[in-house]
């Protein structure tokens, strides 16, 4: 497959200029993500309400367009959407890489959907599947106060 | 030397990589193996097997005396006093881990120093931590300069009478740099500490003289020289293997067993418990006769001429930074490239067939020190030819456009 089919112009903006890459105010839930091989590393911020809506997400963090760039568009798409709505769309994320069967989730807007699928050109490189999901499951983490670090590696 | 003919004897440059002839510059983590090497295994199974060392029927003889011969044959190629010096490993990460362990039992305690540097593989670091951990002893870094080399007087000044034994790389995996060997050997020798040699980037890439070096030890990583995975190499000088105590217990490894005691036959016996990998030490002996055949002056010299075309070539993009400018360097070009993670160079490379390694390298204390969490690295094998360079030059303008576009 070309290259380009991975580095897609919308990872390489948001690999470039990743968004909400801060420590967000007020943020009540937390965790580390950390894949040991390549060295990619998250620290991913959330702000919790009591329905257990995220009302804000941010993430720290150092490593390679794939895992900065999905690090990036997760938190867009999560903000404001319910956990259970979140945990959702990481199931068919998941499965979109590993399966790469096609998002179909209704709460996604058509340009939520573009984003995600930008990343779907990663199931051709399985060693990099890892650093598209390290932000997802250190998300799932954050909420579930799993304190344990996410590790890719097992 | 006719490069073309040798790359010809190794059967993996047959295929195709993503469509493309493949670039492989990946030999600091593993090198292929030539045809010789992979016939001398089938043939070794297909009509010399037998498991060795213990029965007595004509297989089993043919079998062990092709084993001992290899033992024969790495004897010569380091120039060891005599064969009891050379004990297989399953990796030069056992041989480490044999050294930290039988020697670390017996001489080093509470508060003893291990003298190690900056550059070192976790392979020799790791063990010597347990021992940290296990008896309380204390690891000193000797540390690395800007040029990605350690000083020979950075050694000197952390040796006190505590230092129990030094623990070096011969050639670092990361910076290339070659280090000073004998002239520590010649230093630590006159405080009577012993010195470890990780010899992992060292053999396949260095005259071997074990006599000359002086070293009391020296860890061999027979996968990239040419041979098969699952065989390492520890030489040991026979003063050592006279008194250390076995490693592992288990079969073939004993003289005399009781129910109230255990005696030990010698090296290299007492330090090979169990079955060995006994066809791929035999297809190692090859890969010497590979090495052999060409010459390791020859290989050395084509290497630096590939090495030294590569850094130009490599230096000529701006957007590039080699890792350290060590004034002894070999075969290895770690570099960044500014704003493109180490590994997605490497995904970008393997799309033209060039198969690089992308990654902290298992020295991660290193790489803090440079202050960067990854690096890409070319690393250079016999087979390499400055085409290969061009190939990865021009790969590596590819990363630029794809993220640069």
């Amino acid at each position: 497959m070309d290259i380009k089919e991975l580095y897609q112009d919308i990872i390489l903006d948001h690999g470039k200029n990743p968004r909400n890459k801060n420590k967000c105010k007020d943020f009540n839930k937390d965790a580390k993500g950390h894949n040991p091989l390549c060295g990619d590393k998250v620290h991913v911020y959330i702000k919790l309400d009591k329905e257990k809506k995220v009302e804000d997400i941010s993430f720290e963090g150092e490593g390679c367009a794939i895992s900065m760039a999905s690090a990036s568009i997760m938190t867009e798409i999560v903000k404001g959407k319910e956990f259970n709505v979140a945990k959702k769309i990481l199931e068919h994320f998941l499965n979109m890489l590993k399966e790469g069967s096609k998002l179909s989730i209704n709460s996604l807007t058509d340009d939520e959907n573009t984003r995600m699928m930008s990343l779907s050109g990663v199931k051709q490189f399985p060693m990099r599947v890892k650093c598209a999901t390290l932000a997802w499951h250190t998300f799932m983490h954050a909420v579930e106060g799993n304190r344990n670090t996410v590790k890719t590696e097992k | 030397m006719e490069i073309k003919s040798i790359k010809s004897q190794f059967p993996i440059f047959k295929n195709k990589i993503n469509g493309k002839p493949l670039i492989y510059l990946d030999n600091a983590n593993s090198s292929q193996k030539p045809k010789s090497v992979i016939e001398r295994i089938s043939k070794f199974y297909s009509k010399e097997f037998s498991n060795i060392g213990r029965s007595v029927h004509s297989l089993a003889v043919t079998a062990t005396n092709r084993f001992e011969d290899t033992r024969d044959l790495v004897k010569k190629y380091i120039n060891a006093k005599s064969r009891e010096e050379i004990i297989f490993t399953k990796n030069a990460t056992e041989a480490i881990n044999l050294v930290a362990s039988s020697y670390g039992e017996n001489f080093i305690k509470k508060g003893d120093e291990i003298l190690i540097t900056e550059l070192e593989h976790h392979a020799n670091y790791v063990p010597w931590h347990f021992l940290r951990q296990k008896k309380g002893a204390v690891i000193k870094f000797a540390e690395c300069n800007e040029k990605g080399e350690v000083d020979i007087d950075e050694i000197k000044k952390l040796i006190s009478n505590k230092t129990k034994i030094i623990a070096i790389t011969h050639l670092s995996n990361v910076t290339g740099a070659i280090m000073p060997i004998k002239k520590i050997v010649d230093m630590a020798s006159k405080k009577k500490i012993p010195v470890l040699v990780d010899g992992c980037q060292g053999a396949p890439h260095l005259k071997l003289n074990m006599q000359e070096l002086g070293c009391d030890f020296y860890a061999i990583s027979c996968h990239k020289m040419y041979g098969p995975t699952g065989v390492g190499i520890l030489y040991a000088k026979k003063k050592w293997v006279d008194i250390l105590p076995p490693y592992q217990g288990g079969g073939g490894m004993i003289e005399e067993v009781k129910k109230d005691n255990i005696t030990y036959p010698q090296s290299p016996t007492k330090y090979e418990a169990g079955t060995l990998q006994t066809a791929e030490v035999v297809g190692f002996s090859e890969s010497i006769k590979f090495i052999e055949d060409i010459g390791i002056k020859k290989i050395m010299e084509h290497e630096k001429e590939i090495l030294e075309y590569g850094l130009d070539e490599i230096k000529k993009n701006n957007s590039v930074r080699v890792i350290g400018d060590p004034k002894n360097r070999g075969s290895i070009i770690s570099f960044t490239i500014k704003g493109i993670h180490p590994h997605d160079i490497a995904t970008i490379l393997d799309e033209d067939g060039v198969a690089i390694r992308a990654g902290h390298h298992c020295c991660q204390i290193l790489h803090e020190k440079m202050g960067i969490a990854a690096s890409a690295r070319a690393s250079l094998g016999i087979y390499n030819s400055k085409d290969d360079i061009d190939a990865l030059s021009s790969a590596i303008k590819k990363c630029n456009k794809v993220f640069n576009s």
